[in-house]
């Protein structure tokens, strides 16, 4: 038997979360040295962390990377068409107010061809928790530049750099009147667990906005080719300031300019679900 | 507080198609309705927004056509019966997430009414161009059901039967209505509820881990609502029986196979139509939708101008119903094919006919007045 065989038999033993996890769908198609393996532990962490019985919790993707990732957790999983996770997790949110709904999906998926959802999403305060995973390019499609690629970074669709601004996503999301707005990166797997933890206590739209590496994708076009560089990136850069002003979070990955992490806001917001028990009320449904 | 009290009440009464088929869909059970302003399909969503929460069910108005006919795939998912209203231009939004309904076997109902013209078009006046779209919009391989609605009385029943056989079948079905059918007053006669069948998708209550979700031991696999405790997969992506996505050719041509079969193999079950004057008739119009109301009195005309003239008017457009067209081709000298559109479902008439087929078509944003059809049908006779 190969030293292979043995450390897979190995990991295939210990695995502590077997029962959140759909085993026999892996190998994973994640790449050497992706974040997104960390998400799907954090993830299944904070599920099994929550007072919510296990059959309660749905996750809903959509295309891409991270869209895989509800094909890999053991609960109710929808993978949807591009972009529009958010707001199929809305319609079953509204009408099973019971569920633990939650989208994990990237950003070309949430913020770029979903854009206009995520945004009246947050606007409705509907009791959803989106863990966005930004990797700052396209990834499983070719590595083309999209709405979070930095200004002047290079992709496939971007040889001469990227000459668009990126959007700064917790200023968005905070501005919308988001109930939480959090950001870290795969690097930060304790302070990711635990932001998601409180995300899905949280009442209303809870967003976590999680940075990725992409060293296969992203990295090859802008010199940071394997998964160490990305992590010596977020160790050099990162500074956790959770009172940090929104307004100079955006990320730039230029050298000397921070990432900025934390627990941005975390505040009381009446959600849709009970703004539509007052029309209850009014149509007479309700007393 | 019973909801039974607060649907519209057996009986008759003089109400305009688009409320019509909102009532007709509170009656089916739709608890999720999801929709975008569009002409001239509005007061079906204003109504369902002062309906819906008299009856403790959601009525949400999304950004886009897109979000709504995802939103409607949510609600089905997690179980409950969903609608959404639209015309042109949000039909074309909504096409590729019909697919995914097709797809993922998410039971959802969606009424198109009709306008004129392509693009924006005249969206105050009326069309019949969304004929292939309905059948054809969404890519891939993959069959639904379109209803086709000619007075407010069918606008109605043919809502409910959206529902029902979106839930036997496990697909989305489409009420293919239009401007004029949803904006006529007309009689509406609501039959006692134990009258009106309707149907619930079956769900499965089996052994948790013997449960597939997308078994091919039948046609129609049974279903489970998101929060039963099966913890199923959903994907969009060509998948096997356990709902995981595969590249295994057989997984994809069982699937497809199935998507498409379900609807072919039930297409006798699926057909509605109504004939006229069949019987010793040289020249069949086949027709649907408001068209038909124009046609019907066309026909009559021509009877009593001694012409031999039938006609056919469909209820179901897709599955399309081969059989009566093709018999009443074999005993008619020429079928014609009215429409408001410069030819669509000539095409099917096409292939199934024994006869010469010709289009009566009437391109603009009006119903074609009868002495149109008229002169069509003496052209043809």
């Amino acid at each position: 038997m190969s030293q292979k065989q043995i450390l897979k038999e190995k990991i295939v033993e210990e695995s502590p979360r077997d029962d959140l996890i759909r085993r026999e769908r892996f190998p994973h198609i994640w790449c050497p040295g992706c974040g997104l393996g960390t998400v799907l532990k954090c993830y299944v962490e904070a599920i099994a962390a929550s007072n919510i019985p296990i059959d309660k919790h749905v996750i809903v993707s959509g295309i891409g990377c991270t869209g895989r990732i509800a094909g890999y957790v053991r609960l109710d999983s929808y993978h949807v068409t591009h972009g529009r996770p958010i707001a199929f997790a809305e319609g079953m949110k509204i009408v099973r107010p019971d569920l633990e709904v939650t989208v994990i999906s990237g950003d070309g998926d949430l913020v770029t061809i979903g854009g206009n959802h995520f945004i009246h999403a947050v606007r409705r305060n509907v009791d959803i928790n989106v863990f966005l995973v930004n990797n700052f390019i396209y990834g499983m499609t070719g590595n083309q530049m999209g709405s979070t690629t930095p200004l002047g970074a290079k992709s496939s669709t971007s040889p001469y750099g990227c000459p668009e601004f990126p959007f700064n996503l917790p200023l968005l999301a905070a501005a919308l009147g988001a109930p939480f707005v959090a950001r870290w990166t795969t690097l930060h797997v304790r302070q990711l667990a635990d932001a998601m933890k409180r995300a899905l206590q949280v009442k209303g739209f809870a967003f976590i906005e999680i940075i990725s590496p992409c060293p296969v994708g992203f990295g090859s076009y802008n010199d940071l080719r394997e998964g160490r560089d990305f992590i010596k990136l977020f160790l050099e850069n990162c500074i956790v300031d959770h009172s940090a002003d929104l307004n100079k979070v955006g990320i730039t990955l230029r050298p000397g300019e921070p990432i900025i992490l934390g627990n941005f806001v975390d505040r009381e917001v009446p959600t849709y679900h009970e703004l539509e028990l007052e029309v209850f009320r009014k149509a007479g449904w309700l007393k | 507080m019973s909801g039974e009290l607060k649907l519209l009440k057996p009986g008759i009464h003089f109400m305009m198609g688009n409320i019509a088929c909102a009532e007709a869909a509170l009656i089916a059970g739709c608890e999720f309705y999801a929709g975008y302003p569009i002409t001239p399909s509005n007061e079906i969503a204003e109504h369902m927004s002062r309906r819906m929460p008299q009856l403790g069910r959601h009525f949400i108005q999304m950004e886009d056509e897109i979000a709504s006919i995802v939103a409607v795939c949510g609600a089905s998912a997690a179980g409950v019966k969903a609608m959404t209203a639209t015309s042109g231009p949000g039909f074309s939004l909504m096409m590729e997430t019909i697919g995914l309904s097709a797809m993922l076997e998410l039971p959802c109902v969606i009424v198109d009414v009709q306008r004129a013209g392509p693009s924006t078009g005249i969206p105050t006046f009326v069309g019949q161009g969304d004929v292939m779209q309905a059948r054809w919009g969404s890519h891939g391989d993959y069959e639904l059901v379109v209803y086709s609605p000619s007075t407010v009385q069918e606008f109605f029943d043919l809502t409910i039967e959206a529902f029902n056989t979106s839930e036997w079948l496990r697909i989305p079905v489409i009420v293919l209505s239009d401007e004029v059918v949803g904006h006529m007053y007309g009689r509406l006669q609501v039959p006692e509820y134990d009258k009106i069948k309707i149907i619930n998708r079956k769900r499965y209550s089996g052994p948790r881990e013997e449960y597939l979700p997308y078994s091919s031991e039948t046609l129609v696999p049974l279903f489970v609502a998101a929060g039963d405790g099966f913890r199923i997969h959903m994907t969009g992506l060509t998948h096997d029986e356990r709902g995981y996505p595969s590249l295994e050719i057989e997984d994809s041509h069982k699937l497809v196979e199935r998507l498409v079969m379900k609807v072919r193999k039930n297409a006798k079950n699926l057909w509605k139509y109504e004939t006229l004057y069949l019987d010793d008739a040289d020249v069949v119009v086949v027709t649907f939708g408001i068209t038909a109301r124009s046609t019907e009195e066309a026909v009559r005309r021509a009877r009593n101008e001694g012409l031999k003239v039938g006609m056919i008017k469909l209820l179901t457009l897709w599955p399309f119903p081969e059989d009566p067209v093709k018999v009443a081709s074999q005993y008619a000298r020429r079928i014609l094919v009215a429409e408001i559109n410069m030819g669509q479902l000539i095409h099917p008439v096409r292939e199934v006919a024994e006869c010469p087929v010709a289009g009566i078509n009437y391109p603009v944003g009006y119903v074609p007045p009868p002495e149109y059809i008229l002169d069509g049908i003496r052209a043809a006779v």
